[in-house]
């Protein structure tokens, strides 16, 4: 695992939290914001790191780009210790912080990412490649000359993520990236950034509550909760250990008993329509062959599994 | 009653700001030593300056620095969020109120200045007199008087303040407008120096001006320099400035109403 | 150094994208200190000396420190909001950029507001100017006096805003030193008790904004009787300050890496 991009071995942090217990007095207590946590990212995976809230992510994407000192363990990006060579660092990642944008609120975006050029030193030519490339990949065109305060959610989440790539960064790390965008929006942006994965080789880690991200974007997810990983894996291997199920939605011609077909299960019965459930690595195909052989079928469909539920799951067990 | 929980509500969001609170006394206290002993320098020179002893003008530079947030000199108080409010649009909400929008934030910004009072009047007055020789009131009568000027002092703070808030209706932004509104509050109600001191016409202007009233009057009022009719005199002067000015208030919400009305904001 | 111009410069044309609101900021900050120093002159109307210096004398410290703190004030752009930064999360993205923190904290949000406080101090400066008599050497100190009295403001800026890495909201309690340096040193010090005068030239190197040069320009004696070479100081109390105070910016800037918060 020399290679690897990412480096984090047995990383530690806490803090020292000073809660009021009545009147004056005050105790201090140590809270493990992330503890023995392990992994690795090679240069060009896409990433999904997730967690419910007060895991550690954010903790962890601090330490990932210099912001907070580990309080232990080894930690190496790109071969760099961060919170040493931060500014080094800084040349060669780039970060979207989710609901704050990094821009600058009072100028326009032209004035930001020229702002960008200057502070990254981007040479001109590099800069007007990359920035007449996202302006066209992302449709920002018009806004070019508007103040980021008059820009909507999603604009200026275009707007910053320009903003994060303008330099060629090797790694992006992104929080809730599609937050608050409308459905079209968000497929626009997954798009964009599966394609820059692989036309770049720009390598994504994305810290996300929005499971659709990860389900268009991530071969792997790191799953994180009380500060330590308890699922690394892909995607599929998640949805096998969290039992998690695809759905049959089958529409009759008339209501009927419940189906009975092997290797599949009634869930729900709603009239004419009834919704089978099925192991979400299991082929669809027989269940659907023997569903039409015993019954008169009006329509089907599948719908995929929802991770929420099968994080739930994990959590429940871990 | 309702204006009083709005003014409740004021007094207890300032109060959530404690490290801010200490800091301000801090800086007032480090401002009070100073022209302390700048204006002991001064009456060492002319022992009557202005009508008033060493000792009154330690005691001036005191209740000043403890007046200052009282009565926001500086602008800031209820009045910087209704600019805000203007600049956003949000302001037509308040307008479709049905408790007027003077009174509304005239209520929030009394609540403030209690707050201010207790705190960065309060601290920076007994700092004063642990390091200075200061005097008190001369009789219960003063100190009432006193108290009585000071929430009128606010009150005519406040309507200058809602009237530069109030350009922003035009402007959009108020900020220039509320820099050179400080400017003149400083000078004109004796921050920067008493007005008693003021020579001449000069003087007679700057006493007349309703910025005296917000520092100078309420000062005086301490200190015993007006006495019995001229102490009541001293509350007409302030109550006829809010008479005036919240007339002034009125008449530009008015106008304020009917463009928003018109342009929809 | 070249980021921190870039920087600036692009700040500066979008304040000229308001030109209005700019000029009444400009003339209002100018309005505020031109009063302030009417203040100074009628003190003068009920008075002949104070602290036995006259009104040109007094008027040469007050143009002095008034440059200082203006250029100061301009060059530290947004440090006195540094609580601010924090709490909003700001500073987390500043912190991933490739440019030393402090210097993108004094070039966000610069503005050229300040000329109008410079303005004034600048023409205090120049009428009080005729009450020196001016020899090369002498022409030498002021340059060097102004220079150091900027250093030394920007340090009691940059220095007492840290305090703001530990509690975010403590932004006035550096107004005290910042602002609080430039009153007194308009003042001359001879109004004040011996201790402070002690305080302001050991603790804090106020002193050395203006007054020992002044003394020095004035042709005067020390009038607390310190030692004359104190009047040739102020670039060593400029350096001192100056690393103090980035030794604060670096040991906030690790208390907050360091917790977070």
């Amino acid at each position: 695992m020399a290679d690897s991009l990412i480096e984090v071995r047995d990383l530690e942090r806490t803090f020292t939290v000073r809660r009021r217990t009545g009147g004056l007095r005050r105790r201090a207590t140590t809270v493990h914001a992330v503890h023995d946590l392990s992994f690795d990212v090679p240069a060009g995976e896409m990433v999904g790191y997730i967690g419910p809230n007060g895991a550690g992510k954010s903790t962890t994407v601090k330490m990932l780009t210099g912001i907070l000192v580990p309080t232990g363990g080894h930690l190496r990006v790109g071969g760099l210790e961060p919170a040493v060579q931060r500014t080094e660092l800084a040349r060669r990642i780039g970060v979207v912080f989710g609901q704050r944008t990094t821009l600058w609120w009072d100028l326009p975006l032209r004035d930001s990412f020229e702002l960008l050029r200057k502070i990254y030193r981007i040479p001109e030519p590099t800069f007007r490649a990359n920035l007449d490339r996202f302006v066209e990949l992302l449709d920002l065109g018009d806004l070019l000359y508007t103040p980021v305060r008059q820009l909507s959610l999603g604009q200026r989440m275009r707007g910053d993520i320009t903003a994060a790539l303008l330099h060629d960064p090797e790694i992006l790390y992104l929080d809730e990236p599609t937050i608050g965008l409308d459905v079209i929006s968000k497929g626009r942006l997954r798009e964009f950034l599966r394609a820059l994965n692989a036309e770049n080789g720009t390598t994504l880690m994305l810290t996300t509550h929005d499971l659709q991200d990860i389900e268009a974007l991530c071969d792997r997810v790191i799953v994180i909760d009380h500060g330590t990983t308890v699922f690394d894996g892909p995607l599929a291997e998640l949805h096998r250990q969290g039992g998690s199920t695809r759905t049959l939605v089958v529409d009759l011609v008339d209501e009927a008993e419940p189906i009975s077909v092997p290797g599949a299960e009634v869930r729900r019965v709603e009239g004419p329509r009834q919704w089978l459930a099925f192991p979400a690595d299991a082929s669809a195909a027989p269940i659907v062959s023997a569903v039409a052989a015993s019954y008169d079928v009006a329509d089907l469909s599948i719908q995929e599994p929802d991770i929420e539920e099968v994080i739930r799951e994990l959590y429940a067990r871990g | 009653m309702l204006y009083a929980a709005i003014a409740t509500r004021a007094f207890r969001r300032y109060a959530t700001y404690r490290s801010a609170t200490l800091a301000g006394i801090f800086t007032n206290s480090v401002f009070g030593v100073i022209y302390s002993f700048a204006y002991l320098a001064l009456w060492a020179q002319d022992p009557d300056a202005g009508g008033y002893d060493a000792v009154d003008a330690v005691t001036f530079v005191w209740l000043t620095q403890g007046l200052l947030m009282t009565v926001a000199i500086w602008g800031g108080g209820t009045t910087d969020d209704l600019a805000e409010r203007i600049r956003s649009g949000d302001v037509a909400i308040d307008l479709y109120r049905p408790v007027g929008l003077i009174r509304w934030y005239l209520a929030a910004d009394l609540g403030r200045s209690a707050y201010h009072l207790l705190t960065r009047g309060l601290a920076p007055t007994l700092v004063g007199m642990l390091l200075f020789d200061l005097r008190l009131p001369d009789s219960p009568v003063a100190a009432l008087v006193f108290a009585v000027s000071l929430p009128l002092a606010v009150t005519v703070s406040f309507a200058i303040r809602f009237l530069v808030a109030c350009t922003a209706f035009w402007l959009l932004d108020a900020t220039g407008p509320r820099v050179l509104s400080a400017a003149l509050a400083m000078f004109f109600s004796g921050t920067t120096l008493p007005l008693v001191l003021f020579p001449g016409s000069l003087g007679t202007l700057a006493n007349a001006l309703p910025w005296s009233a917000i520092i100078q009057v309420p000062n005086d009022l301490w200190l015993g320099t007006h006495t019995g009719r001229d102490a009541l005199a001293a509350l007409g002067f302030q109550l006829l400035w809010i008479v005036v000015l919240l007339g002034c208030c009125s008449l530009v919400m008015r106008a304020a109403t009917r463009k928003v009305v018109v342009q929809g904001g | 150094m070249t980021a921190y111009g870039d920087i600036t410069w692009l700040w500066v044309r979008a304040a000229w994208v308001y030109p209005g609101s700019f000029v009444m900021l400009v003339v209002g900050s100018m309005l505020i200190n031109g009063l302030d120093f009417v203040g100074l002159w009628i003190m003068f109307a009920n008075i002949d000396h104070l602290g036995g210096f006259g009104l040109r004398e007094v008027a040469l410290l007050y143009g002095a420190s008034g440059i200082g703190i203006g250029i100061a004030d301009t060059l530290i752009g947004s440090v006195e909001r540094i609580g601010t930064y924090v709490r909003t999360g700001r500073l987390d993205q500043m912190l991933t950029k490739p440019v030393p923190l402090l210097v993108q904290v004094c070039a966000d949000q610069f503005t050229l507001r300040r000329l109008g406080r410079i303005t004034q101090a600048a023409v205090v400066f120049a009428w009080a100017a005729p009450v020196v008599d001016w020899t090369l050497l002498r022409v030498l100190v002021a340059v060097v006096m102004m220079a150091s009295a900027t250093v030394i403001f920007f340090a009691l800026f940059v220095g007492f805003s840290c305090i703001q890495f530990w509690t975010t909201d403590a932004s006035e309690f550096a107004n005290g030193f910042t602002y609080g340096g430039n009153t007194v040193t308009q003042y001359p010090l001879t109004v004040f008790p011996r201790e402070v005068l002690v305080s302001l030239t050991f603790v804090l190197p106020i002193a050395f904004v203006n007054w020992y040069p002044c003394l020095y320009l004035l042709g005067r004696d020390d009038p607390f009787g310190m030692p004359a070479w104190l009047q040739f100081c102020s670039p060593v109390a400029a350096v001192v300050s100056m690393a103090l105070a980035l030794l604060a910016w670096r040991t906030g800037v690790r208390h907050y890496t360091s917790t977070g918060s």
